[in-house]
């Protein structure tokens, strides 16, 4: 006679086996739940009262974020962001991917050319912005230089310029990143079967299509990435305003980043400094989150 | 007038140089196998005719064409390689048309191509898929599809089978010969480092090693007359035996003696007749050993049996020596059994002990 | 046979396009360089020569004054003692830094990858997504968590914000390259009878170390180019050279002693720079292990 057995209850490793497991990883738990969870859930919440010097537990609505974007140097902080991020994405990613494809030609000096191109990657954006600062100083940098040998009505005071200065930011910025895009899209290119080269001269292909029609859409995935990546520093911009230009001249190069600081330090506005900062933070989800779908989410295509 | 014609090449490959003026001529319409393990130079000759490397000295002829300095897509080849190299992003059509497109073809004309190779390949339903959809040997199939499209008079083969599996790669061996008899008139080279591949595929083979060709010759001609140690040891499946030893003076010949035992070399044909008393080295297939009672050299016991299903591969042993004998597998053989084996003069090779060539 | 002339033009070595990308890549090389080299050149001029003008002039009487200027009599804020202060504080707040925040990552990545903790892995994933998002987001409740601790304007609390925004890359970084290697290791460690920790030390920490020399690199650099945490949590005696130096250059009054502030910078940019050209080919694989997420 058969008798129904019943399954057996899944068996619970005894707590004791992976109490060290659980105690290593209390740092990250507290990590994430106190800073990374808490932290920006209270920045939320404090943009929606009306703390100044320190913080105070009320609630105004939607007030601060009313006052934030009647602000004047807010305003301007979110459009220099935004012509910042497209100039300093799209300069990047093509003067990247142009010195990765070139450097892919079998040059020679290759190595040494690599670790110029990135190098700057290295320093800080401090750093980046003094000497940039420097150079492009109107009256001992490029300028004078140029009027000195001989183009006397060349001006580049852009420094100094309330409707260009945000451009020497681009310039400086993509000096810092452009090495890196290279070297991630570089050991993309090297991914490439070599045997996709062979065939595509057998069927007679100039170089450049092939980079075109073949291999960048292989490097797609990686370009997303780097784009990402470079979305998400645009966005905490701060180090190279304060070293290069400290928002000026005037507000001309404000930055939603350093608008935050400042109102959280000097200007003790805590309830609009985190105004600011949850716009941030929606702005970084804003382009996370299609990203992360589409890397993690349920239509991931199994490749054969 | 040969289909490709490689005359004195050097190629000199990362500071390397390979290749010392080496030479070989491909008839029109022959299907050559350039045979050798890794390292012996097959692929670097299959690129040089592509034109993927530069020769330093030395031509390449491919047809009436002086093509050392063309590019490959003037040269007339057309190649498939290992890794199948398919275009990722683009389907099979895609694939197929687009070294055409290049080439500025009449869209009619690529049409009717892609057509026909796909009919002679089977893989039509397979034309809007991408690689990625498809198996190991479709791809392979697409790959000689965007080689067939070319309409070239050359293929270039360069171990296409590699990445398959055994039975993938028995059927597509037979689908790359049925489809050299159809085009009849396009002469085929191919690389492999598998003698199987090789044996059954070729109308000639070259055997290569260290930039050398060993031997070229018909498979028939490689198999029972090899050239040197290197080429019996490489081909033949299991192995040649060899058996080192000397040559004695046996009346008005020669005989091989090792050990207590002798076989007279009557029936032997010798290139150069060598002196009596010098060394040399006995090589003989399993499958030339006789095993069936009579023997000239009795006095074996069967140590090991493995039963291949079609053959027994039984290795036979009388203390000093141990030969590989392949006998029918209907037989049933225990270890143990005694074996008088029976060794046939016309069907070994000698060898000069030393420099491996053929006496 | 008739040495007939081959087809075609001769393959030459030298094409335009080949000039072209030379072209190119020297002109971007100059690009890269031009900073580094005025840097350097102003800051072994005096300063009657740069107000003449000429930045990319050579400097007629090299002089290393202002590097020892910058080094000990630079004022940054209240104190003239150069920004050998920053210096000193940065390398303070660096060893401990690397070293715990590197621990911890790696520590995370061993228990991520080989033990089974329920919930660890959304952990792991807040974490990562953590590691996008702007400091700012997460600073002020931060400040006054850290006052309320009494580690606000401390060494100790700079360091443990370090180990915080470091923990996403580190842990990745490791958990990556733990997966990279055969289970069976550690399997047979467990055979042995090791326990989580014994395992971690004994086995897994001696297998680190391609990834330990990139870890730290890229902690070296993140850590010692970093301004805003620096500035926001050390504290005015930890100050790190980054804010010095900021605080040198941008914050100097009347005339500004041009190359005693690109001495300063220098002084500031050598450490990472020492570390990216003896690194070489590590500082790529940091950057392709960061980059390369999942």
């Amino acid at each position: 006679m058969a008798i129904a057995i019943p399954l057996p209850a899944r068996r619970r490793r005894p707590i004791t086996r992976r109490l060290p497991a659980m105690l290593a990883l209390l740092p990250a738990a507290f990590a994430v739940i106190v800073v990374y969870l808490g932290c920006m859930l209270w920045t939320v919440r404090l943009s929606f009262t009306s703390s100044r010097m320190l913080p105070t537990m009320d609630f105004v609505g939607f007030d601060q974020y009313a006052r934030l974007f009647s602000n004047a140097r807010f305003l301007i902080s979110v459009q220099n962001l935004v012509v910042f991020g497209a100039l300093f994405l799209i300069g990047c990613l093509v003067l990247g991917f142009l010195l990765a494809a070139f450097i892919d030609q079998r040059v020679r000096a290759e190595g040494t050319l690599r670790t110029i191109y990135l190098y700057p990657h290295a320093m800080s954006f401090i750093v980046t912005g003094l000497v940039w600062q420097w150079f492009l100083n109107p009256t001992l940098g490029l300028q004078k230089l140029v009027q000195d040998a001989g183009w006397q009505t060349f001006t580049f005071d852009w420094l100094v310029n309330r409707e260009m200065v945000v451009y020497t930011l681009v310039i400086a910025g993509i000096w810092q990143s452009a090495g890196l895009i290279m070297a991630i899209l570089l050991a993309g290119l090297r991914g490439v079967d070599e045997d996709l080269w062979k065939a595509a001269r057998v069927d007679g292909i100039p170089t450049w299509r092939v980079y075109y029609s073949i291999v960048l859409p292989i490097l797609r995935p990686m370009l997303i990435t780097a784009t990402v990546l470079l979305a998400i520093a645009v966005v905490k911009v701060y180090d190279l305003v304060v070293a290069m230009t400290n928002g000026g001249p005037g507000i001309a190069s404000e930055m939603p980043a350093k608008f935050v600081m400042d109102h959280l330090f000097e200007r003790s506005n805590v309830g609009l400094a985190t105004a600011c900062a949850t716009f941030m933070l929606v702005t970084v989800i804003a382009v996370l989150a299609p990203w992360l779908y589409t890397q993690y989410g349920p239509s991931r295509r199994r490749t054969a | 007038m040969s289909a490709v014609s490689v005359r004195e090449v050097t190629v000199a490959f990362e500071s390397v140089r390979v290749f010392d003026g080496l030479s070989i001529d491909v008839e029109q319409g022959e299907f050559l196998v350039l045979l050798g393990p890794s390292g012996c130079g097959k692929s670097t000759l299959l690129n040089a005719i592509a034109g993927l490397l530069e020769i330093e000295t030395g031509q390449i002829w491919i047809g009436e064409r002086n093509v050392s300095w063309e590019e490959p897509k003037d040269r007339g080849i057309a190649m498939v390689f290992q890794s199948y190299a398919l275009y990722p992003r683009m389907n099979v059509r895609g694939n197929l048309s687009f070294g055409l497109k290049m080439a500025k073809t009449p869209k009619a004309e690529i049409e009717r191509r892609v057509a026909h190779a796909a009919a002679i390949l089977q893989i039509e339903h397979l034309l809007d898929r991408r690689p990625d959809q498809l198996s190991g040997g479709q791809r392979q199939r697409v790959a000689i599809g965007r080689a067939l499209v070319r309409d070239a008079a050359v293929f270039l083969f360069d171990e296409p089978l590699s990445n398959l599996d055994a039975q993938l790669r028995n059927e597509l061996r037979v689908e790359i010969k049925r489809l050299h008899q159809r085009l009849g008139s396009t002469t085929m080279i191919y690389v492999t480092h598998d003698q199987i591949e090789a044996l059954t595929l070729a109308d000639r083979i070259a055997v290569m090693k260290d930039q050398l060709i060993q031997q070229l010759g018909t498979p028939a001609e490689i198999y029972h007359r090899p050239v040197n140690l290197f080429v019996a040891g490489f081909v033949g499946s299991p192995r040649m035996n060899f058996i080192e030893g000397r040559l004695e003076q046996a009346g008005n010949g020669l005989a091989f003696a090792v050990g207590d035992r002798r076989l007279p070399l009557d029936g032997y044909e010798f290139g150069v007749r060598p002196e009596a008393g010098r060394p040399a080295t006995l090589g003989v297939r399993p499958e030339h050993l006789a095993a069936n009672g009579i023997g000239n050299w009795p006095g074996f016991t069967a140590e090991i049996v493995e039963p291949t299903g079609a053959d027994n591969l039984v290795l036979c042993t009388d203390g000093a020596l141990s030969l590989e004998v392949r006998m029918p597998g209907e037989r049933t053989i225990t270890p143990g059994t005694p074996i008088a084996l029976g060794v046939d003069a016309h069907r070994v090779s000698l060898f000069a002990t030393g420099s491996g060539e053929r006496l | 046979m008739t040495a007939a002339a081959p087809a075609g033009r001769r393959p030459k070595h030298v094409t335009w396009g080949r000039v072209g990308v030379y072209a190119f890549l020297i002109c971007s090389a100059a690009f890269f360089l031009l900073p580094l080299w005025i840097m350097l050149l102003t800051s072994v001029k005096t300063m009657d020569e740069i107000r003449l003008g000429n930045i990319l002039a050579l400097p007629t009487d090299p002089t290393f004054q202002p590097w020892i200027a910058a080094w000990s009599q630079a004022c940054t804020g209240l104190a003239c003692d150069g920004i050998q202060v920053g210096f000193w504080n940065s390398v303070r707040i660096l060893i401990p830094s690397v070293i715990l925040s590197i621990l911890v990552g790696a520590l995370n990545g061993y228990a991520l990858c080989f033990w089974r903790v329920r919930g660890a892995d959304l952990l792991f994933a807040i974490l990562l997504i953590g590691a996008f998002i702007p400091y700012q987001v997460f600073l002020y409740p931060l400040v006054r968590l850290f006052s309320v601790l009494g580690i606000y304007n401390s060494l100790a609390g700079i360091v443990v914000v370090h180990i915080i925004f470091g923990m996403p890359i580190m842990t990745l970084l490791f958990r990556n390259f733990y997966s990279s290697l055969p289970r069976e290791l550690f399997n047979a460690a467990r055979i042995d009878g090791g326990g989580f920790f014994t395992i971690f030390t004994r086995v897994m920490l001696p297998m680190s170390t391609p990834m330990l020399i990139v870890a730290t690199i890229l902690q070296v650099t993140g850590i010692w180019n970093d301004f805003i945490l620096g500035l926001t949590f050390a504290g005015r005696e930890n100050l790190p050279m980054t804010v010095q130096l900021n605080n040198i250059v941008n914050s100097a009054q009347g005339e500004r002693a041009y190359n005693v502030d690109m001495a300063a910078t220098m002084l500031t940019a050598l450490v990472p720079l020492v570390v990216y050209f003896v690194s070489g080919r590590w500082f790529v694989r940091g950057i392709a292990a960061g980059a390369v997420k999942g």
